[in-house]
């Protein structure tokens, strides 16, 4: 039954099959008997339990609230979630309960989900492991599984196995492993620069980034405002788009006219998109985690539309682009290969599968770097132990309060970030690094205008250099250094403000999932997603054979906490 | 009242061309912050009030709570785009927010959101007006270029309570909406300085953009100061903080002036410091330095996209009016500014124009004016006298507003009423409006019936009075009679005395005249 898709269980909760609280219920006992995996920071039982019992009344009554009503589902624990602890796996908010629900999260608990915890990340989403969070590690639950243990040669007979586990990538890491070890059936994650697809390129689930703009950022803790985008990950590429709110609801009319305009602008402005600043007036379309909220300016203004996403069964008229900048050095040849192979599926099935050029895409991971780490010295200039948070017992005086505070509260990564975004925004600087970063981030975003301009509608990429590295293959290297390499297919996206998903797409040699991305136009998550159900359809992805679960129950870790609405 | 000239040093302004060859020349400039009058503030739903409970008006984004977003008021916008429009300036139709980074005790989130890079107004200017000599009479108008405003938030307040060494944060006041004007170093002195932040004080209470009580600091100045000789480039100059009222900011600017003066004549040099005025000691000390040169770090607010407004014809057809400010529309709606009012009163009261600036200028004297003048005979003329010599000065000495005058604009009316038409004299009118000043609750026509101050109307009683003053004052007879006609004033003084005021003067003349012609 946990197995089921988030439609599935949905339809077998309406027919009556399961309770909401058995549905509940059984994916607490699975969260507390994969606690080994270390996917969640809290585990909220007794508000999971209510609201559970809640949409047990409600389906008693004949009135669920929708599709998503008594579903399980997880959030990052990098969104606000009023009572529920909020950390962002760092020390600096260990304990933080925030007084409000992050605008998404709010959408979801008005749809009647359940939400049974808040899961693991790098410390305030900066990495690409989750890895780098205080909580520890997250574990890839591929690990555990049956094909993934056929086919790994143990590193040598001396080797516990245990060590043997490998990464779940990041920093959505908690939250694409616990989609993908069926303790939930849709997980909320944020992508800053690949962090919802890469994990679930690495756990073998759907992992989508919306269009910048087109979900409310509200109630998420920032990493890079310009970029940051709440991602959804799901079972399949159906699930996402129940979770969107597009399958039954809405998208928009005037995104084409949005695009036209986006790419005659001549905007020096830091957004991807053309995005003016409106006043709002209060509209509000329930039923959709996408569209306008008036508590984020950034929010695109237009007006939804109904429609449901299609079963395509003609692709001839699809024009697929190849970007080959996307051949990078360090891609494995498992995973060229698949890339290829997807490729000339699209072809054999009549489409047009272009070769086509992004060039600036290699200027991207050090453009990045410049605008993430300015946005991060801003952004943590709050946590100074003032309002909220740690604060250091040091007393002598403000400034040491608050730099005892900072040192005490963040990791050497955060503060790493801190220090060179700082460096990048002084005056002397600001003009060599900040201001030519946003120059070369629009000739990123245009490179993507001219393509889709040219008449393609749909890239398609490798997401993952690899397959998933075991994680002490992962630790060798510095989150830096980890994140260069692993955002490197991804980011280009958050430039442009582009929807982008990742379609879990075969199993490599060791029996790890490799996953492929599908980019698209801004607004046309429809069009993006009706492609890559297709595609999902086609390749047949392997469902994880998790039989042995079980007998990693003893592998608890330490960090799990209850919480409860005071 | 107002005066350019000090001593030690001197305005090499036009005005003022009879020069003594001036040694040193200063130069003003200020920097306004200005509250803006919104029911919410700059980007959150909080209320915005003076003197509430400490941090009850703090929303989780002015707490800077993670992951809140700013939300412009678009009220805030509209303040802003009114006083750009009366200020002349140009109302840049694109306008970007920025933060500026700082970490101070009452700052939440590490930085304020401001608009360093384009701001919403640029490129006006301000016209105010001056006395240059002590009677009043001689004005003259002068012009400071507004260099920009920009819209950006307030700070919260930290209070210091150094017995118990700690510092307790009031949020209330985090996110105020402030408008800061900027002007050009185009002032050379202390009144320069008052002058214009009051014509801008009455241009934000006209438009309501801004209350502007110094006092609450809803209009806060900080005046950039230098000094150098003719013909040299400008000097180093000082910033004075702390300026609470208009009267301090003349005493502080010329304070700072005297002292850089000073300070370069002794051989030293000016520091760029920023002094902070001290009321008590009438001068500018300097504040404690934050630890060198800030670097602001400034960068683009990533989550407010570009601000765009639009005017009749870039407005977008199919746009919902309420969710974007039109330029023309606010312009359309501008009121009277306070330039124009003057321009009108002298038009309508035939009224001097330096008296129009005095009505203007204090607090509620144009309505009391206008008030007084719908409800007498006597032309307005006559009457500005009334309120610019009796009412104003009596109000003055006693640091009262016009509409505390314990004079109504009703009783004046009516004293002035009894004057003109000629129930009793002037100076006996002026003993009315002691009385009346008394605030005893009794009409004019009371107290003159009370204290028998009415002209005498009987020609007899008063025919009498003067025969008698003249058979007193041979002496002065004969020299009237010698044809130093000048003396009978004299003897009209004197009958005056007789009646207590109570004679009409031109009656008297008339009376004496004949009966020395006699």
């Amino acid at each position: 039954m946990l197995r089921a898709s988030l439609r599935q269980i949905s339809a077998a909760l309406k027919e009556g099959q399961i309770t909401p609280t058995e549905l509940c219920q059984r994916c607490l006992a699975l969260v507390r008997s994969t606690q080994f995996l270390n996917a969640y920071i809290t585990v909220a039982e007794e508000t999971a339990l209510k609201q559970a019992e809640e949409s047990e009344k409600r389906y008693q009554r004949g009135q669920p609230l929708g599709e998503l009503d008594g579903i399980p589902i997880a959030v990052k624990d990098n969104f606000n979630t009023a009572g529920i602890e909020t950390t962002c796996a760092s020390n600096m908010l260990k304990g933080y309960i925030s007084p409000y629900n992050a605008t998404v999260v709010q959408k979801l608990l008005d749809q009647g989900a359940v939400l049974l915890g808040k899961t693991n990340l790098d410390e305030f989403a900066m990495g690409s492991g989750s890895t780098d969070g205080v909580f520890g590690p997250v574990r890839n639950p591929w690990s555990y599984s049956r094909q993934y243990k056929e086919k790994s040669i143990p590193r040598s007979d001396s080797e516990p196995e245990n060590s043997n586990w490998v990464i779940a990538g990041g920093s959505s890491g908690g939250s694409a492993a616990a989609v993908s070890a069926f303790t939930c059936f849709a997980a909320l994650g944020s992508d800053t620069g690949g962090s919802t697809r890469n994990p679930a390129a690495h756990c073998g689930v759907v992992g989508l980034k919306p269009t910048y703009g087109l979900i409310s950022r509200h109630g998420l803790i920032p990493l890079v405002n310009s970029m940051d985008v709440p991602g959804i990950l799901t079972r399949c590429v159906d699930d996402a788009a129940v979770v969107l709110g597009i399958t039954t609801t809405y998208i928009f009319v005037c995104s084409m006219s949005l695009f036209r305009r986006l790419s005659q602008s001549k905007l020096n402005s830091i957004y991807p998109i053309y995005i003016f600043l409106f006043f709002s007036v209060s509209c509000h379309v329930s039923g959709s985690l996408a569209g306008h909220d008036p508590k984020d300016s950034t929010t695109v203004q237009d007006i939804f539309q109904p429609f449901a996403l299609p079963t395509l069964t003609d692709v001839s008229k699809l024009s697929i682009g190849i970007p080959k900048e996307y051949h990078v050095p360090g891609l494995s040849s498992e995973i060229l290969a698949v890339w290829s192979k997807a490729a000339d599926l699209f072809k054999n099935a009549g489409a047009k599968v272009v070769e086509v050029s992004l060039p600036h895409t290699h200027y991207s991971i050090v453009c990045y770097h410049v605008l993430c780490t300015a946005e991060v010295a801003s952004n943590m200039a709050r946590f100074d132990g003032l309002e909220y948070g740690h604060r250091s017992d040091m007393s002598k005086s403000t400034e040491s309060m608050y730099a005892a505070t900072r040192r005490e509260g963040f990791s050497d990564v955060v503060r790493g970030r801190i220090l060179s975004g700082n460096y990048f925004l002084l005056k002397q600087n600001y003009e060599d690094y900040f201001v030519k970063a946003q120059k070369v981030r629009r000739l990123i975003a245009n490179d993507f205008v001219k393509v889709f301009g040219s008449g393609i509608d749909i890239l398609l990429t490798p997401i993952t250099l690899s397959d998933a590295i075991p994680y002490v293959e992962f630790i060798k290297e510095d989150n830096r250094t980890r994140s260069t390499q692993d955002d490197i297919l991804t980011q280009a996206a958050n430039m442009a403000g582009l929807p982008a998903v990742n379609v879990p797409t075969a199993l490599s040699e060791r029996g790890l999932p490799i996953g492929l991305q599908f980019i698209g136009r801004s607004f046309q998550e429809k069009q993006l997603l009706t492609v890559a159900k297709w595609f999902e359809k086609q390749v047949q992805f392997p469902m994880i054979q998790l039989e042995e679960v079980k007998k990693h129950d003893d592998g608890v870790l330490q960090h799990q906490k209850s919480a409860s609405f005071s | 009242m107002f005066s350019c000239q000090h001593s030690g040093f001197l305005c090499t302004t036009d005005h003022l061309n009879k020069v003594i060859l001036a040694p040193w020349v200063p130069v003003v400039g200020l920097e306004i912050h200005a509250q803006i009058t919104s029911n919410s503030k700059l980007f959150s739903g909080s209320q915005v009030q003076f003197a509430a409970p400490p941090n009850s008006l703090v929303s989780f984004f002015d707490a800077s709570l993670p992951g809140t977003l700013p939300v412009l008021n678009r009220r805030c916008v509209e303040a802003a785009v009114m006083t750009g429009l009366a200020l002349n300036c140009t109302i840049n139709k694109k306008s970007l927010f920025d933060r500026k980074h700082y970490f101070y005790a009452d700052l939440p989130a590490g930085y304020q959101i401001t608009q360093q890079r384009v701001p919403i107004a640029v490129n006006g200017s301000l016209s105010y007006s001056l006395c240059i000599d002590n009677k009043m009479s001689q004005m003259v108008t002068k012009t400071v270029r507004i260099k920009q405003i920009q819209l950006e938030q307030d700070s919260g307040k930290s209070l210091h309570d150094d017995a118990r060494s700690q510092t307790l944060v009031d949020l209330n006041r985090a996110g105020v909406g402030l408008m800061e004007v900027v002007m050009e170093p185009d002032m050379c002195c202390g009144e320069e300085a008052a002058a214009a932040v009051r014509e801008l004080q009455l241009i934000l209470q006209t438009l309501g953009s801004s209350q502007a009580i110094m006092a609450e600091g809803q209009l806060r100045v900080d005046a950039n100061v230098s000094v150098h000789h003719p013909g040299e480039p400008y000097g180093v100059r000082t910033e004075v903080k702390n300026i609470n009222s208009i009267r301090f900011l003349t005493k502080a600017v010329d304070y700072e002036i005297q002292r850089q003066i000073k300070e370069l004549e002794n051989g030293g040099t000016v520091v760029n410091e920023t002094r902070a005025f001290d009321s008590k000691l009438g001068c500018t000390v300097p504040m404690r330095d934050k630890e060198g040169k800030q670097d602001y770090r400034f960068m683009p607010e990533p989550n407010l996209p570009p601000l765009i407004l639009y005017d009749a014809k870039s407005l977008p057809a199919n746009v919902n009016h309420q969710q974007v400010v039109n330029i023309d529309w606010i312009h359309e709606r501008l009121p009277d500014l306070p330039s124009v009012k003057r321009a009108k009163l002298v038009e309508l009261y035939g009224i001097l124009p330096e008296h129009s600036f005095t009505l203007v200028n204090e607090d509620g004297l144009m309505e009391f004016f206008e008030d007084v003048v719908k409800r007498t005979q006597m032309k307005p003329k006559k009457v500005i006298g009334w309120i610019l010599s009796d009412l104003l000065s009596h109000l003055k000495q006693h640091s009262l507003t016009a509409n505390e005058s314990p004079i109504s604009s009703f009783l004046l009316a009516d004293l002035l009423n009894l004057l003109e038409n000629g129930d009793i004299s002037s100076s006996a009118a002026k003993q009315v409006f002691e009385e009346l000043w008394k605030g005893e609750g009794k009409t004019p026509l009371e107290i003159v019936k009370e204290k028998q101050l009415e002209l005498i109307q009987d020609q007899e009683e008063l025919e009498q009075i003067c025969q008698a003053v003249i058979d007193e004052r041979e002496k002065e007879v004969m020299a009237i009679k010698e044809g130093n006609k000048k003396v009978i004033n004299k003897l009209i003084g004197l009958v005056r005395k007789a009646t207590r005021g109570r004679a009409n003067p031109l009656l008297v003349k008339q009376i004496l005249e004949k009966k020395l012609s006699e």
